[in-house]
């Protein structure tokens, strides 16, 4: 996020905590993105945010077939997100998030579920930083970890908020920036652990008897371009999640957690850092599923804020992000 | 650059752990009975008149050149036997019953989908004479699979009865017996071998999967050879043991065929004219009637399901334990109970949902009659039954739900009782909402039966298999889609229905 370098003022604490609960009460939701940029994070900075987001979709793909179904009318999505990440240095960054979701159905009687849904923890390793006379070049690994924290049913798709997996994701991640433009490139793979239902046996293109379900992993492609200069992000994104193996839904059957996903999404996202409060950025995007496969063709918007604070007494920084000049 | 490594050889750590999962069903031990039941021949049958019903030639001698080639198929099976090859012995060696009914369960489970909607908002019917084009036959729904389960583990007990008749008659010793060269890969048996009970189960499944699942054929076929093959190889049987079985089967189980296509389910999908009798005898009575809650409206499902042929009484016993009215929907009870509905769904627990999802065996699943053959299933396999003690109890078990059903069905329409979400739109479900009238609860209703013919079965189980039924029976009150009177009643008549299979069984002459 700090796209530019940001220095608090070391004023008061209380006027700190006052911009922080205006960020957390105030204003708009939205979500952060930071395991999927290139943005560092300075040793001891601390941005902190809160989202927003809805999805949805009135049509989803059965199998490769695409329908409607009128017993669920628009099957919408919300979240509210917290985000936090946090500076160790200046070439590794902690980020962290919780979402509480709702998922709810204009039509048909199933009820919507809703909770908090799954924690996830980032390391984010900032490895190469080269600097050519055109442009600069910046390498990333990152390694995180997804898990429920909370008991949610996975046995309700579409209306479970969850799959219920525990996730070890492993990215690496390049970035260019030449002037005002960049291009971000990432590959991850998802590790995902196998899960549990409430009953004993289940089918999928075979029958199984047990409450535990193989889960197959998935892997995840994401390219994002555009303008970052100063207070300012604008880029276009796009990616695609694949799961390595999974079973269709059956001709008007129900999703079930382990079935084959995939879903291309192309999407626009925003970013400003406000200059009358140092430190406060808004952002905001949106994107579409123009391919998919047993999941919904959603069309998903987003917005929020995050506050940037330094606890160091100075900054003792000479690195700068990848996107700063 | 080193510590990128180890932040990517993190998720690599985990990336070798081991996802495959433990199935129940494949831990199975081999069957091995703890009593041959060799006077099976005895028992009293669903239809056959008289064991030997059906004629089985007496075996050929078990000497000479074409027994010696039989016992020589054995060797030579034996000889190339791969790691495969002995997996399919050890996983049919758990059972022939048992694993035809896991199949049995695997294609209601594939097959419970209801089919979708036309364009024109009406919707397509199955058509068991082109199974494979789309609405698929069947949609192998609960009264379908309670059906599907009653026939196919009725034909193979009456198959197995005549099956031990003749091994009896014939006392014909397994190969490893006659010939001790042959080396048994399964436990050895005092029963004499011929015909084969694994073939007979296989005849009679040939012949029940043509008329249950008409477009599975290339899939049975290959199981059936499957299943033989494994016989011979771990000399259980030699090949004429097999052939004689597989006849036998073939020709019990057309007798049920014929049964199946008199016995008034061809007839039970009814119509919307059929429908519309129910819904204005509803209205002249005074009641809200019934109506589909699915957009487009969904035709009830098999609405004339309640006039299906009973196995364990008759149609003059039906109308005798039909349960009695419903609360009326002005009535004070009737507003306490949809209050009730209400508040669990208003805010359900985590728990209620646990169960309500444990018992709901809906859409895409083998339905509460395949829930409570598994529920079976693992407790015969710690008894350890002979085959033909299986089929009898699998029989006795599913000729009662296939009752239950029917029981169900006739009171569902004949109330025509409107769901609780039809009363109050506020009651969302957390599980499926099912397409036909409420009352009686189909799965109190079943769960009761085989709760009464298991306990009476697995008698030191009894009291769990009770508890069980009342968790299935209150399931539904969880899940938002039935009153306490639907429950109640179901499970009453339930009862009352599995005690018909359980005199059944006083009397057939297995014991216990």
């Amino acid at each position: 996020m700090n796209y530019k370098l940001i220095q608090i003022p070391n004023k008061s604490t209380v006027l700190r905590w006052f911009y922080l609960c205006m960020v957390i009460l105030g204003c708009t939701p939205g979500i952060a993105q930071s395991d999927q940029d290139a943005l560092m994070m300075k040793k001891n900075e601390f941005c902190t945010g809160l989202m927003y987001q809805q999805s949805n979709w009135d049509q989803y793909w059965e199998g490769t077939l695409k329908r409607e179904n009128l017993n669920i009318g628009t099957m919408k999505t919300q979240m509210v997100g917290y985000m936090g990440m946090y500076g160790i240095t200046n070439k590794l960054n902690v980020f962290a998030s919780l979402p509480w979701v709702k998922t709810s159905s204009s039509a048909g009687q199933w009820k919507g579920q809703e909770g908090i849904q799954d924690v996830s923890l980032w390391l984010k390793y900032w490895a190469v930083d080269k600097k050519g006379e055109k442009g600069r070049f910046g390498l990333f690994g990152l390694a995180g970890v997804s898990l429920p924290v909370s008991d949610y049913t996975i046995d309700m798709l579409p209306y479970s908020i969850g799959l219920g997996t525990t996730n070890f994701n492993a990215r690496i991640m390049a970035d260019y920036q030449r002037g005002k433009w960049f291009a971000t490139g990432s590959m991850t793979y998802v590790r995902r652990s196998n899960v549990e239902l409430d009953r004993t046996a289940y089918y999928t293109s075979g029958m199984h008897y047990t409450n535990e379900i193989k889960m197959p992993d998935a892997t995840q492609w994401m390219v994002r371009a555009g303008y970052r200069y100063k207070n300012w992000i604008a880029e276009a994104v796009a990616d695609n999640w694949t799961t390595q193996g999974g079973h269709d839904i059956t001709r008007n059957n129900m999703p079930f957690v382990s079935n084959r996903m995939e879903a291309t999404r192309l999407g626009a996202n925003l970013k400003w850092e406000d200059g009358l409060v140092k430190g406060l950025s808004f952002l905001g995007g949106g994107n579409y599923t123009p391919e998919g496969r047993n999941m919904g063709q959603a069309t998903t918007i987003y917005g929020g804020v995050v506050y940037l604070f330094n606890f160091s007494k100075k900054s003792t920084s000479k690195t700068d992000s990848p996107s700063s000049k | 650059m080193k510590n990128l490594l180890y932040i990517l050889l993190i998720p690599a750590l985990f990336a070798g752990c081991n996802k495959d999962v433990d199935d129940v069903s494949l831990a199975y031990p081999v069957l091995q009975p703890t009593k041959t039941d060799a006077n099976a021949g005895t028992w009293k049958t669903m239809l056959l008149t008289t064991p030997d019903q059906i004629a089985v030639a007496a075996p050929t001698a078990a000497t000479g050149p074409d027994y010696t080639a039989q016992i020589n198929e054995i060797k030579s099976l034996q000889a190339q036997l791969d790691d495969d090859g002995r997996g399919q012995i050890n996983y049919w060696g758990a059972g022939a019953v048992l694993r035809w009914n896991e199949i049995t369960r695997e294609l209601i489970a594939k097959y419970n989908l209801p089919p979708v909607n036309n364009p024109d908002g009406t919707y397509p019917v199955p058509d068991a004479n082109n199974p494979l084009s789309y609405p698929f036959f069947p949609f192998a729904n609960p009264p379908y699979a309670s059906r599907a389960y009653a026939y196919v583990s009725a034909a193979c007990y009456d198959a197995l009865v005549a099956c031990y008749h003749y091994k009896k008659l014939y006392n014909r010793p397994a190969p490893y017996v006659v010939n001790t060269t042959v080396n048994p890969l399964l436990p050895k048996t005092d029963l004499p071998s011929y015909p084969s009970e694994d073939a007979t189960v296989a005849g009679v499944m040939w012949e029940m999967m043509k008329l249950l699942f008409p477009g599975e054929q290339a899939a049975i076929q290959a199981k059936i050879n499957a299943h033989l093959q494994a016989r011979i190889a771990s000399g259980a049987n030699v090949r004429s043991d097999i052939e004689a079985g597989y006849a036998l089967g073939r020709a019990v189980a057309n007798l049920f065929v014929a049964r199946a296509r008199t016995d008034r389910a061809g007839t039970a999908g009814g119509s919307l004219t059929i429908q519309k009798q129910f819904e204005d005898a509803a209205i002249a009575r005074g009641e809200t009637p019934w109506i589909s809650q699915e957009n487009p409206k969904r035709p009830g499902m098999l609405m004339l399901f309640g006039r299906v042929k009973t196995w364990n009484f008759d149609s003059a016993t039906l109308l005798s334990i039909r349960p009695p009215a419903p609360p009326a929907t002005g009535s004070e009870k009737f507003k306490k109970e949809l209050e009730e509905v209400y508040q669990y769904a208003k805010n359900p627990s985590r728990d209620q949902i646990r169960i309500a999802q444990y018992w709901a065996d809906g859409v895409g699943t083998y339905t509460p009659p395949g829930h409570w053959n598994a529920i079976a299933s693992d407790e015969f396999v710690k008894l350890g039954l002979s085959e033909v003690r299986w089929a009898r109890n699998l029989a006795l078990l599913n000729t009662a739900m296939e009752d239950a059903a029917v029981a169900c069905w006739d009171a569902k329409y004949l109330y025509f009782s409107p769901r609780p979400y039809q009363m109050d739109n506020r009651i969302k479900t957390v599980v499926g909402l099912p397409n036909f009238p409420s009352y009686t609860s189909g799965h109190s209703t079943f769960s009761g039966a085989a709760a009464t013919v298991l306990g009476y079965l697995v008698k030191n189980k009894s009291a769990d298999f009770e508890a069980m039924a009342l968790e299935a029976s209150i399931s539904r009150m969880y899940g938002a889609i039935h009153y306490r009177s639907d429950c109640e009643a179901g499970m009453a008549c339930g009862k009352r229905v599995g005690g018909f299979a359980v005199t059944r069984a006083q009397n057939d002459g297995a014991g216990d």
